[in-house]
C-alpha cells in the first residue's frame, strides 16, 4: 500500500485592514515533502487553499530580501527556512516584528527606505574621476574593509530582532548603519564627516544596547552589530576630537 | 484617480530601469522622471545574477574578440552593428559602475579582476564574488537616490500604456498597498521590466519575472522579436531551478555523468583537460551544454533523482578556500538547499529556463516602432543576443542600453508637447474599469494557479531544449485553450489593499500572451539555430530561409501573426559554430584564408 502523503500545519497571522480590527491566526494543512521551504508552504496556501493570503516573495534563493517573516518567533527568510526542521510540529508564521502590518505577512517598509535615503548611500568621491580615467585602484584588503557591509539585502530581519528599534522606530537601526559604515570605510569615498552627523544624532548609534541579536539573525553575515559598535567608537572619537580640531575629527 | 505629470516614465526598477533613470537625470536634470516598479527596486530580478558582466579588460583581449564571441555564440542572428556599439561601451559602463561604488573583485594590485565564462575567448567577466547582479543592482539603486528628479513609484504595478495620436502619453499603475489607480503622464517611456522565464515550469527566475512590459508593448502593436529563443542554463538546482552560476565552471568546475565521465568531450567540445580552456568543454556555450545534457539523458547516462535526471557539477578539486572566496553564495545554496558540501561532494544539476533572448522590437538606440516608447534589458530585443546569449552579456546590456534608452527618451521628451490631458484621462479611466473587471469577474471558477501550472507545463513540453512540430502544435493549442479559460478566472480576493490575488491574475494574462508569442514563433521557425533546436527534419541551420528575425504581432482574441525582418550583417558572415579543438582549428583556418 502506498504511504499516506504527509502534511504539516502552518499557522498564519492574518490581518486585513479593510475587515479586521486586530490580527488573528488561521491554521492551514499543507502537503509536506522534506525539501519544501516555509515559503513554498505559504505559496501552497495561496495557490490552492486561500487566494487572499498576502505576502512578498520573489527570488526564492535568499538574495532579493523580500520574504522575511517571523517563523516560530524568529526573524527568518522563509525561502531558506525549511519545513523539515519543524515537522511534524506546527509552524507559526507572522509578519516581521516591530513594523506596521499592511496586510497579513506584508509589513510597511517606508520607514526603512527613508532611513536608507538619509544616510547618503552612494560614493561621494574623495577624488572625482571620469570613466575615461579608468577605475579607482582598490586592493583586496581595502575591499575587505567594507565588502561584508555591502552584502546587506535589506531584508529587515535585523530590525525585527532589534529591541531598541521596537521601542524607538526612529532609531536608524542595524542595516542602515551597516550601509552607512560600508560607504564610510570605502577607500573611494570622502564623505565620512557628513555621515557622522547622523551617527552622532539622537537617532544614531547610541540607541544600540549591544544585544547583538541583529547579527545573529542576519542571513548574509553582514554583522550589523559590528558596524554599529565600530561607529560608537568612531562617534565617541569624533565627539572628543571636535574639541581639538576645528573641522571635527571624522577625517 | 491620482494623476502624476512626469516627462519621462520608466517602467521597471531593475538594472536597466535604474540605469535609464540615472541617464535621464544626468542628461537633463529639469526632466521629471517617474520610476514605476511593482517591487522595491532592490527586489528586482537583476539581484539574482551571479557570475558577472562582460567588458574587455585584459591587454590580450579586444573588441573584435568580444564581438566575435557574441555573434558566433548567437549563431549569427545578432544585429552586428548593434553588437559593435555594445562591445565598444561595456568597459566604460562597468568602470562608471566602479566609480559608483560597485564592489568588484580585485587583483592583488588593486585593479578590477576578470574571470573566464562560457563561449568566451579571453577572460572578460567582471565579477563581485558570485553576487554580481546583487551588487550591481544595489549600487544602481543606492546611486539613484542621489538624483532628486527621480520620483519613485515603488510597489506600483503597471497595467497599461496610454497611447494618444500614435505616441506614448502615459502609463496606468495600481498602487499595491491601496489598490488605487494612478495615471502617470509622460511624453516618453522606457520599458525595463525584464524577461518572462516564469512561463516555463522549471526556471531560475524570481516570481516577478512575468513578461509584463513585453505584453504591454505587444498589445499596443509593437512586435515581439525572436521570442522562440529561450535559454536553458545547464547547471540549475533540480526541482526549484535555482541557478548555479557559470562561474562555477569558469573557476574550473567539471560536469560529470553517472559514470563520473566528463561527457562534454563526446559533443564536439573536447579535448578534456584538467584545467579550463576557454571556449572548450565546461566553458562551451550554454545552448550546447544544455543540449548535451539532453543527449546524455537519452542515452541513460544521467543520474535519476527525485526531481528528474541530473548530472554532477563537481567543484571538489577547487578546495573549500577558493570556493568560499569566489563562489560563496553557491557554497551556501548547495549546503542549505541541497545539504551538499561542494568541497566534499558534487552538486546535482540539470538545465532550467534562464533567459528570454527575444523581446520588444527596438532599434539600436532602444526605440520601438511606437513613438516615444523605448525598451532596454531582457524585455527588449535590441539585437545583441541572437539565437543564444553569451553568459555575462546581459548585465552589461542593462548598463549600456539602459543608458541609451534613458538618453534617447530624454531627448524625445524634450522634443514633443504633451498629449491632450482630457483624452489621456478618459483612456486611463477605461483601463481602470477593465482591470477592475478582472477582480470583479464572477463568471467562472478557474483557479489562477491551475491555469499557470498548465501553461508552464505545456511550455516545457513543447518549447524545451529540443522541439518537434507535433508537440509545439499541442502547446499552441493548449495556450489557445488557456486564454479561453482565462476568461473564467476567479479572483477570490475582492478587496483593495495588497490584493496579490488580483495582481497574479493580471500577470497570468501577460504571461499567456508572451507564451503564445514564443510558441507560435517557435513552430514557424523550420530550422535549428542556437537555443531553438528541432528534431523533426529541421535539424540544420538554414541561412537561406531563416537568417532572419521572427516578429510576432498581437492579434486580439486570436493567434499571433508571424512575419520576418532582416538581420544586419556587417563584418561576420555566417559560419560554423565550433568550440573546443574544432573551434581552434576553424579559427586558424579563418585567419589563414584572410591572409
Amino acid at each position: 500500500m502506498a504511504e499516506q502523503p504527509k502534511t504539516i500545519e502552518i499557522e498564519v497571522l492574518r490581518y486585513h485592514p479593510e475587515k479586521d480590527k486586530t490580527p488573528h491566526t488561521q491554521v492551514f494543512e499543507v502537503p509536506f515533502t522534506d525539501d519544501m521551504s516555509v515559503l513554498q508552504g505559504v505559496q501552497y496556501i495561496k495557490d490552492y487553499l486561500d487566494g487572499s493570503l498576502s505576502f512578498r516573495w520573489s527570488c526564492r534563493m535568499a538574495i532579493c530580501g523580500s520574504c522575511g517573516m517571523m517563523i516560530n518567533g524568529i526573524p527568518s527568510l522563509s525561502c531558506q527556512t525549511f519545513l523539515r526542521d519543524y515537522y511534524p510540529a506546527r509552524v507559526r508564521v507572522e509578519a516581521l516584528a516591530h513594523f506596521p502590518i499592511e496586510r497579513d505577512l506584508v509589513i510597511g517598509m517606508e520607514g526603512f527606505i527613508e532611513k536608507l535615503e538619509s544616510i547618503q548611500p552612494y560614493i561621494i568621491p574623495k577624488e572625482p574621476r571620469t570613466p575615461a580615467q579608468g577605475e579607482y585602484l582598490q586592493t583586496p584588503e581595502q575591499l575587505a574593509k567594507y565588502e561584508q557591509f555591502s552584502s546587506c539585502i535589506n531584508c529587515l530581519l535585523c530590525y525585527a530582532a532589534c529591541p531598541q528599534f521596537g521601542l524607538n522606530p526612529g532609531f536608524i537601526g542595524p542595516a542602515a548603519t551597516a550601509l552607512l559604515h560600508r560607504y564610510n570605510v570605502d577607500s573611494r569615498d570622502g564623505a565620512q564627516a557628513e555621515r557622522m552627523e547622523l551617527i552622532n544624532s539622537e537617532e544614531g548609534v547610541f540607541n544600540c544596547t549591544a544585544v547583538g541579536y541583529c547579527s545573529e539573525v542576519c542571513p548574509k553575515h553582514v554583522d550589523p552589530a559590528n558596524a554599529v559598535n565600530q561607529n560608537k567608537t568612531n562617534s565617541a572619537a569624533d565627539y572628543f576630537l571636535r574639541f581639538l580640531s576645528p573641522k571635527g575629527g571624522a577625517k | 484617480m491620482e494623476i502624476y505629470k512626469a516627462d519621462v516614465i520608466i517602467v521597471g526598477g531593475g538594472g536597466a530601469g535604474l540605469r535609464a533613470a540615472i541617464a535621464v537625470a544626468e542628461a537633463n536634470p529639469a526632466l521629471k522622471i517617474a520610476l514605476v516598479s511593482k517591487v522595491y527596486p532592490m527586489r528586482s530580478h537583476t539581484v539574482a545574477a551571479e557570475g558577472g558582466s562582460a567588458g574587455v579588460k585584459k591587454a590580450s583581449d579586444s573588441l573584435d574578440y568580444h564581438f566575435n564571441d557574441t555573434v558566433h555564440g548567437g549563431d549569427w542572428l545578432c544585429e552586428q552593428d548593434v553588437v559593435e556599439y555594445f562591445v565598444a561601451r561595456c568597459t566604460e559602463e562597468l568602470t562608471q559602475l566602479e566609480h559608483w561604488g560597485c564592489p568588484w573583485s580585485r587583483t592583488e594590485d588593486g585593479h578590477v579582476n576578470v574571470r573566464a565564462f562560457g563561449g568566451m575567448k579571453i577572460e572578460r567577466t567582471w565579477f563581485a564574488a558570485d553576487k554580481t547582479g546583487f551588487h550591481m543592482l544595489h549600487t544602481l539603486f543606492q546611486t539613484s537616490i542621489k538624483y532628486p528628479s527621480i520620483k519613485r513609484f515603488d510597489e506600483h504595478f503597471c497595467v497599461d500604456l496610454i497611447v494618444e495620436d500614435n505616441r506614448i502619453a502615459g502609463v496606468v499603475a495600481i498602487e499595491i498597498a491601496s489598490g488605487e489607480f494612478t495615471l502617470v503622464e509622460g511624453r516618453a517611456a522606457v520599458i525595463a521590466t525584464g524577461g518572462a522565464g516564469r512561463v516555463f515550469r522549471e526556471n531560475t527566475n524570481g516570481g516577478v519575472v512575468t513578461g509584463d512590459g513585453m505584453a504591454l508593448a505587444y498589445r499596443h502593436g509593437v512586435p515581439l522579436r525572436d521570442m522562440e529563443f529561450v535559454q536553458y542554463h545547464p547547471t540549475c538546482m533540480p526541482g526549484t531551478g535555482l541557478l548555479f552560476t557559470e562561474a562555477c565552471r569558469g573557476e574550473g568546475g567539471f560536469l560529470l555523468n553517472k559514470d563520473g565521465y566528463r561527457y562534454l568531450q563526446d559533443y564536439g567540445l573536447g579535448p578534456a583537460e584538467p584545467t579550463p580552456r576557454n571556449k572548450a568543454m565546461e566553458l562551451g556555450p550554454r545552448d550546447r551544454l544544455s543540449q548535451a545534457f539532453w543527449y546524455e539523458q537519452q542515452k541513460g547516462r544521467t543520474i535519476e533523482g527525485p526531481h528528474g535526471s541530473v548530472v554532477h557539477l563537481d567543484l571538489r578539486h577547487l578546495g573549500e578556500e577558493k570556493l568560499r572566496e569566489r563562489l560563496p553564495q553557491i557554497y551556501e545554496l548547495a549546503e542549505q538547499f541541497l545539504g551538499v558540501d561542494p568541497a566534499l561532494a558534487p552538486i546535482p544539476v540539470r538545465p532550467a529556463v534562464h533567459y528570454t533572448m527575444g523581446g520588444i522590437l527596438v532599434d539600436g538606440r532602444c526605440a520601438s516602432p511606437l513613438a516615444g516608447l523605448y525598451a532596454a534589458g531582457e524585455c527588449s530585443s535590441v539585437g545583441i543576443h541572437g539565437a543564444n546569449r553569451l553568459g555575462s552579456n546581459s548585465l552589461s546590456e542593462l548598463l549600456v542600453f539602459g543608458r541609451v534608452a534613458g538618453e534617447e527618451a530624454a531627448r524625445f521628451a524634450s522634443s514633443v508637447a504633451p498629449a491632450a490631458p482630457a483624452s489621456v484621462l478618459a483612456q486611463a479611466q477605461a483601463v481602470e474599469q477593465r482591470v477592475l473587471g478582472i477582480r470583479q469577474n464572477t463568471r467562472g471558477n478557474e483557479r489562477i494557479a491551475t491555469l499557470r501550472k498548465e501553461m508552464a507545463q505545456t511550455m516545457e513540453d513543447g518549447c524545451g531544449i529540443y522541439r518537434l512540430a507535433e508537440t509545439m502544435q499541442k502547446t499552441c493549442d493548449k495556450l489557445d485553450e488557456l486564454k479561453e479559460r482565462f476568461k473564467n478566472v476567479r479572483v477570490e480576493d475582492k478587496s483593495s489593499v495588497w490584493n496579490t490575488d488580483w495582481l497574479l491574475a493580471i500577470e497570468l494574462e501577460y504571461q499567456l500572451d508572451v507564451a503564445q508569442a514564443m510558441a507560435y514563433s517557435a513552430i514557424n521557425r523550420r530550422e535549428s539555430r542556437g537555443a531553438h533546436q528541432r528534431l523533426d527534419g529541421f535539424e540544420q541551420r538554414d541561412d537561406v530561409n531563416f537568417l532572419k528575425h521572427t516578429q510576432a504581432h498581437y492579434v486580439a482574441g486570436g493567434a499571433p501573426r508571424i512575419d520576418y525582418g532582416p538581420v544586419k550583417i556587417t563584418k561576420s558572415q555566417p559560419g560554423t559554430r565550433a568550440y573546443g579543438a574544432a573551434g581552434e582549428k576553424a579559427e586558424q583556418e579563418r585567419k589563414a584564408s584572410h591572409g
